[in-house]
């Protein structure tokens, strides 16, 4: 019999009318690697909450090695040795890696002055439990984020963890980097280090998992061992629904066709170079590559963010200079960026709004002033058009939830007229279900001839939803896939045996 | 080297010194120690209060009512000592200065701490406040009349030399009070959890709160701590004019937050040295008295301090935009 760590029973919690938890039990042993799965608003965040001590639960209750916990604090958990890594990791950019390793511990250690020498100390006994080695001295401002990670597990780490609970934590990370997150979870699992990790990508819950917990609506729908899961049923359980994932094949486009878009010789110097390819109608193109590869920088120079130093780019045929953001658009060229929050939309700002920003010039009246109504009616039927859940148009758009958000994206170029959409990585962050509505929402709109280029790291979406997929290297494309060659094994190989 | 040079500090200290030797090379009279003793006297009172701007600049946030506080604990305190303590010594008026500043510090801890407003837009309105009451209910005649403890403490001095026009100069005793203010600073800020508890909010606010930090206990020791560091810059004040005039040092916030910024702390927080702070009080106090040395009209000093502070930032910021690139 292996000894169970955690066991949360029967856990009801409402917020404000919403049953966020309905009845949910979790139990998770010694050692053991368990995956909580589930899409937003599953009430995955709340359950980590409730382990934490963050939230309290309205019933139920927390059983922590043996003690029995109704009320859990916040400092109970910690102390119980319950650790956990938040998406955005909870460190201290202006500080040192050696203080934000050693500040938690001389905290707890009630400490009113700072001994410098034993900071040093913690920070790289910290740093040998994940067997690490990082620059003491630097700011963590100016470490790549897969570093910045590992700060924060050694640190969970440094305080006598025994159960870490790490949200979405590959979500930034490249596939050599989550391998080596992998390698770590692995090695705290010998020490008898539990880890709760919380994804919804269904690769890597197969990869590291031991055991699975699925929530659906706040509720738990299954649990058990990973051997007896397979994709499709995770999904199953995750949406409540059979989710089609079909291989987007393009019609045979017929000889004297012109492509969409035609890119000869573009270079950028330091990012690409000598980049050629043609999209063609109805066809989905899909770039891949590791971080680094050019694949975003290409993207951004045909959106004219940084416009390339050498090459053609024709659209229809028509040879085209892309300068500034603004050439790009005049060419009927749209980009989707892969932050959206931050790049893509006005949180602030309402659903409608942030549709009809793009067309502002071509709804103006008299005197540059608004025409309202026809934009908030173009906006309306956009709403519907891509089924974008909004019963009122009016609200803030950081009300809705990711995927949503997405489409609200998607739904301003269309109504821009664009020729050719770029998207890069165009479901981070959205739930599967939704994922899975936005790619196919992007194969119609391919058929119906707008051009589609994605972005992308996530190779079941690449696989699921293009006719054609370029792997770029180093600057180059180093590859072309099409047909029968789209595969998840394949291009997995490439990527992982690139230099 | 490449190291070195992204380092803030280390950038002003080469300007600072050319500066310096640009201004003695165009007027040798600059280094004569009058010259220099009147610089380093200018220091004492900015100083001061440039070190409490910097915790609060560290921490995040932006105090400009420090001036009217401090105005506000000079005039009252010499209202209090003369009224009932005539005779009274030098700590004494130290004391009530600091005890006032203290008092109406909390005032803006209060609410930043307890409403978790911003302190920019609370010191607006509390800078206001504090100088009205003080005009309307405390009084707006000038003292000339101190208690002779401060008359005295404005005479005394650490060193004294006669230079060669034969004019006696003097260093005044207050400097000390500027290089113990510097220590205790300095020991907070490296040594002591609160220190690194300021730091921690001006980096992260929420994961300062997730550590277990008490952010409310942090901020009232930052806005009363920058009260009494006001209140005793204030009695100071009155030492060096030798009177009490309550529409003194109101108007001068700008220069100090600027000294502080220039001095390489981050107005978005998170950053800043005690070091980087004194360099740049230096460095505004030197282009004050030394633009008029060289032939500069007056005007000039704002012009040419203006320009500083942008050129400064600006090069910082770019320095931060290439160490991102470096590392993306």
């Amino acid at each position: 019999m292996e000894q169970v760590f955690l066991a949360v029973e029967n856990i009801d919690k409402s917020f404000a009318g919403v049953h966020a938890l309905n009845d949910v039990s979790l139990k998770i042993k010694k050692g053991e690697i368990h995956c909580l799965a589930g899409e937003n608003g599953s009430g995955k965040s709340t359950l980590i909450k409730v382990i934490a001590g963050v939230e309290k639960p309205d019933s139920g209750q927390i059983i922590i090695d043996n003690k029995k916990y109704h009320h859990l604090h916040p400092i109970d958990a910690i102390h119980e040795g319950i650790q956990v890594i938040y998406q955005d990791f909870s460190l201290f950019p202006n500080l040192t890696v050696a203080e934000n390793l050693a500040l938690n511990s001389q905290l707890e250690m009630r400490k009113k002055l700072v001994s410098w020498k034993q900071v040093k100390e913690t920070a790289e006994k910290a740093l040998q439990l994940i067997n690490v080695d990082l620059d003491l001295n630097r700011l963590v401002e100016n470490l790549p984020v897969a570093d910045k990670q590992l700060v924060a597990i050694s640190r969970a780490l440094m305080q006598d963890a025994k159960l870490v609970i790490m949200d979405e934590p590959t979500t930034a990370l490249t596939q050599k980097e989550v391998e080596r997150l992998f390698k770590i979870i692995k090695s705290m699992q010998e020490k008898g280090i539990s880890t709760l990790f919380v994804s919804h990508k269904l690769r890597e819950v197969l990869d590291i998992s031991e055991r699975l917990t699925i929530l659906r609506n706040g509720q738990k729908v299954i649990e058990g061992n990973v051997e007896e899961f397979d994709e499709t049923k995770i999904t199953y359980y995750m949406t409540g629904r059979n989710v089609s994932s079909n291989k987007f094949i393009s019609e045979k486009k017929s000889g004297d066709e012109k492509p969409i878009l035609s890119v000869t010789n573009l270079s950028s110097d330091g990012f690409f170079d000598d980049i050629n390819f043609d999209l063609y109608k109805g066809e989905v193109l899909g770039i891949t590559g590791l971080l680094g590869s050019g694949r975003t920088e290409l993207a951004l120079a045909l959106f004219g963010y940084s416009p390339a130093d050498k090459g053609e780019i024709h659209i229809n045929g028509q040879k085209i200079h892309i300068k500034s953001i603004q050439d790009a658009m005049r060419n009927g060229i749209a980009y989707v960026p892969e932050d959206r929050l931050n790049e893509g939309l006005f949180m602030k700002q309402s659903i409608s709004r942030n549709i009809y920003v793009g067309i502002l010039d071509s709804i103006k009246k008299a005197l540059g002033l608004i025409n309202v109504s026809e934009a908030d009616s173009i906006a309306a039927s956009l709403i519907k058009d891509l089924n974008i859940n909004a019963d009122d148009p009016l609200r803030p758009v950081q009300t809705l939830s990711g995927g949503n958000q997405q489409r609200v994206v998607l739904a301003r170029w269309l109504s821009t007229k664009a020729k050719l959409i770029i998207l890069n990585g165009p479901t981070v962050g959205v739930d599967i279900g939704s994922k899975t509505d936005i790619l196919e929402k992007l194969k119609e709109l391919a058929k119906e001839g707008l051009g589609i280029m994605i972005i992308s790291d996530d190779i079941p979406e690449l696989v699921q939803t293009c006719s054609r997929i370029l792997v770029m290297h180093k600057g180059k494309i180093i590859r072309t896939l099409e047909g029968d060659e789209i595969e998840e094994k394949a291009i997995s190989n490439i990527l992982n045996n690139l230099d | 080297m490449k190291k070195l040079l992204q380092q803030h500090e280390f950038v002003v200290t080469i300007v600072f010194f050319l500066v310096v030797i640009l201004i003695g090379a165009i007027n040798p009279a600059f280094f004569s120690i009058g010259n220099i003793f009147s610089l380093l006297k200018s220091m004492i009172i900015r100083g001061i209060l440039a070190l409490g701007v910097l915790i609060v600049i560290i921490s995040g946030n932006v105090d400009i009512s420090f001036t009217a506080i401090s105005a506000f604990a000079m005039y009252t305190t010499s209202k209090i000592m003369l009224a009932l303590f005539p005779e009274g010594g030098l700590l004494l008026a130290f004391a009530i200065g600091g005890l006032i500043g203290l008092l109406l510090g909390s005032i803006n801890a209060s609410f930043v701490a307890g409403m978790k407003l911003p302190a920019l837009i609370v010191s607006l309105g509390t800078s206001s406040a504090i100088r009205g009451f003080m005009l309307a209910f405390i009084g707006v005649k000038i003292i000339n009349n101190l208690p002779a403890s401060l008359i005295a403490y404005s005479r005394s001095y650490i060193a004294k030399f006669t230079d060669a026009s034969g004019k006696i100069v003097t260093l005044p005793s207050a400097i000390i009070m500027l290089i113990a203010v510097t220590i205790i600073v300095w020991f907070i800020l490296r040594y002591t959890m609160l220190g690194r508890g300021v730091y921690a909010l001006g980096g992260d606010p929420v994961s300062t709160e997730r550590a277990g930090f008490n952010i409310k206990a942090i901020q009232y020791f930052i806005y009363c701590f920058m009260g009494f560091l006001s209140g005793i810059a204030g009695v100071l004040h009155s030492v060096f004019m030798r009177n009490a005039n309550p529409f003194d040092i109101v108007g001068t916030e700008l220069i100090v937050i600027a000294s502080v910024v220039l001095g390489g702390a981050s107005i978005t927080g998170g950053k800043g040295t005690v070091y980087g702070t004194l360099l740049g009080v230096a460095f505004t106090v030197l282009i004050e008295n030394s633009l008029i040395i060289i032939g500069v009209p007056s005007y000039w000093q704002k012009v040419v301090i203006g320009l500083i502070i942008v050129v400064s930032t600006a090069a910082s910021a770019l320095r931060e935009k290439f160490a991102k690139l470096e590392i993306s």
